[in-house]
């Protein structure tokens, strides 16, 4: 049953990564993106990472995809043009590509044979998740509010200078 | 495998799109990429640390895509275009 | 119990909820149409069947027959898809909600809660945070000022009013230390009325928050800016018709039950009693089973009833005003809550 599942995942998580480079138009490829978070998502259910999953769906697929939507709809950006594109990224760029996802998946393949990574039950509670990051791991996590806090007014500046529309809802 | 997939994937799409969103979208499917494959070790090995560093890299994605939306917006309202082609002056 | 067994009887769940569920919808509007008529001295809809109680069958036969306008501008992939984005999520978030006392039922198998899952909180949360989708491809995909307007000013307010949602729910995630739906009712089942979350838990703070936040959500007044029909014509599904009509509408009131429902499981003590252990039991098994989804069904009815009442009273909101008074007011007040809680929990 896992393994039927994560197969219908894997499976939509790659059409959809696939359908976000073939579109041309930008909300659709948006929208290809938000396919492949949420079927990753349950991917990360079957591994698992039940807190992992929903903060994948509420931050990436209900918080960022939404920004990215809005804008996209505020900027009513439209069509892609087809530009002829650098040749240089054409002739170097996708050898590159292919020799680096070879690498990748012997690296992977070789680490403990994880090409079949075991669906054994096994789920990391919030509980276990909490206790680390508000132990050890206590400074990262400050760090990175401070970091966010940086990001929040980094954005709300560089929106501003013009009507100050937008700052309203950032 | 499939993450190493999708991070090829995501490579691809930073090269050979055109649209600045896209592109940015592209990095998004990066990171996601390394995520599972964060969540997929961390369930091999029954650590926990590995999730944790999943939640960082989401909490910095939120981040960056604040950020970076925000410069979209910005050079959009200089520019009026979103090609990346087309924003290669330095200047207004 | 089998694997073919558990299929069976989880679709059979599935089945009932979903049709309780739009059942439910359909006799809300029914009912905020007659509240609101009798709050603005009119009597409502009183011709079709007694105290026009057959009004939702007929609504929904009329939807059915209307003809279906698909514009010739729109976009219409997205176009399609929206509605039933906004409706699925609608539906699907009720998945985890407990209806009644889950230890009726045999072999660790819950009777009145389709699926338990430990962090049904989230769930609700991210399938809610997914349903701003519908909205915001409805408005955009119409190719319609009115309709942009519409679902660019609700993701803003969705997104804005969700920080404020989500940070009020965590003083009461505190209390019960789970996100667990069921563990955090049994927390606060022990004596009834007083250790409901919003009396004896002090969490009428976080009430009031997730209360104005909960309007926002769902996009009902004196939140309903997406769709202000005395500036925006109807706001987002201007452009729709018919059965895509009718099922945005479907999903709102959807909507409405979940937040309902969710209000009542964090601070109304789900399906406990109010009078907690003061009246004895009844004997009888299936009045035992019974009794917890009357009292689930009149918590979440009565906060029906709030919503309604708000919705004939208070004015309608502007939107800078609707967006200062989350972030400025809402926000911080959220903040403070879950410092006050963790410091009372702390010192407890």
């Amino acid at each position: 049953m896992h393994l039927i599942l994560f197969f219908i995942f894997a499976a939509l998580c790659l059409a959809g990564a696939v359908n976000l480079l073939l579109q041309t138009h930008p909300i659709n490829s948006a929208l290809s993106l938000i396919v492949v978070m949420t079927s990753l998502a349950v991917l990360y259910l079957l591994l698992g990472a039940e807190f992992l999953a929903a903060a994948q769906v509420i931050v990436y697929a209900g918080a960022v995809m939404v920004l990215f939507t809005f804008v996209i709809m505020l900027l009513n950006a439209g069509r892609e043009e087809r530009t002829l594109g650098s040749r240089a990224a054409r002739v170097v760029g996708f050898p590159a590509v292919a020799a680096f996802l070879a690498l990748l998946a012997t690296v992977l393949l070789k680490a403990h044979g994880l090409g079949r990574a075991a669906m054994q039950e096994g789920v990391t509670s919030t509980d276990d998740l909490s206790a680390v990051l508000f132990t050890k791991l206590l400074l990262p996590f400050e760090v990175t509010s401070v970091l966010i806090l940086i990001a929040i007014l980094g954005a709300v500046a560089l929106t501003r200078h013009g009507d100050g529309e937008r700052s309203a809802s950032k | 495998m499939l993450s190493a997939i999708l991070f090829s994937l995501g490579v691809i799409g930073f090269l050979i799109k055109r649209n600045l969103i896209t592109v940015f979208m592209s990095i998004e499917l990066m990171l996601n990429a390394v995520n599972l494959s964060f969540v997929t070790f961390a369930h091999q090995w029954h650590a926990v640390k590995g999730q944790i560093f999943v939640f960082f890299v989401m909490m910095v994605a939120a981040a960056e895509a604040a950020v970076g939306l925000a410069i979209i917006i910005a050079v959009f309202r200089a520019r009026a275009t979103l090609a990346v082609d087309r924003i290669d002056l330095m200047k207004l | 119990m089998t694997m073919l067994q558990f299929f069976l009887w989880s679709l059979l769940k599935v089945a009932v909820v979903t049709v309780v569920l739009l059942v439910g919808v359909a006799y809300t509007v029914l009912l905020e149409r007659k509240l609101v008529g009798r709050i603005q001295n009119r009597w409502g809809p009183s011709r079709v069947g007694p105290f026009g109680l057959l009004q939702p069958l007929v609504d929904g036969a009329k939807s059915f027959l209307k003809e279906d306008i698909i514009p010739t501008a729109v976009y219409r992939p997205l176009y399609l898809l929206a509605p039933i984005i906004a409706l699925g999520c609608a539906l699907i978030s009720i998945a985890v909600v407990p209806f009644g006392d889950p230890r009726v039922g045999r072999n660790g198998f819950h009777l009145f809660q389709i699926s338990d899952v430990n962090i049904g909180l989230l769930v609700i949360l991210g399938i809610t945070s997914i349903g701003v989708y519908g909205v915001a491809l409805a408005g955009w995909s119409s190719n319609n000022k009115y309709s942009l307007l519409g679902s660019l000013r609700s993701s803003a307010q969705l997104i804005s009013y969700e920080l404020a949602l989500g940070l009020s729910l965590v003083g009461v995630v505190m209390r019960a230390g789970s996100l667990n739906l069921r563990i955090i009712v049994e927390s606060q089942s022990s004596e009834g009325l007083l250790t409901w979350n919003i009396f004896g838990g002090l969490q009428f703070i976080a009430f009031f928050i997730y209360l104005m936040a909960a309007y926002a959500e769902t996009n009902r007044s004196p939140f309903d800016l997406p769709e202000a029909e005395s500036e925006l014509t109807a706001g987002y599904h201007t452009e729709y018709s018919s059965m895509k009509f009718a099922m945005f509408f479907m999903a709102e009131y959807a909507n409405m039950i979940t937040v309902g429902c969710v209000a009542t499981l964090l601070f109304l003590g789900g399906w406990t009693s109010p009078f907690g252990n003061l009246i004895p039991l009844p004997d009888n098994i299936v009045i035992q089973a019974l009794l917890p989804i009357f009292w689930f069904v009149l918590k979440v009815f009565s906060f029906l009833f709030l919503y309604v009442w708000v919705r004939g009273t208070l004015p309608r909101f502007r939107y800078d005003q609707l967006m200062n008074y989350g972030w400025r007011y809402l926000l911080p007040l959220a903040i403070l809550n879950i410092v006050g809680t963790s410091l009372w929990l702390a010192y407890k």
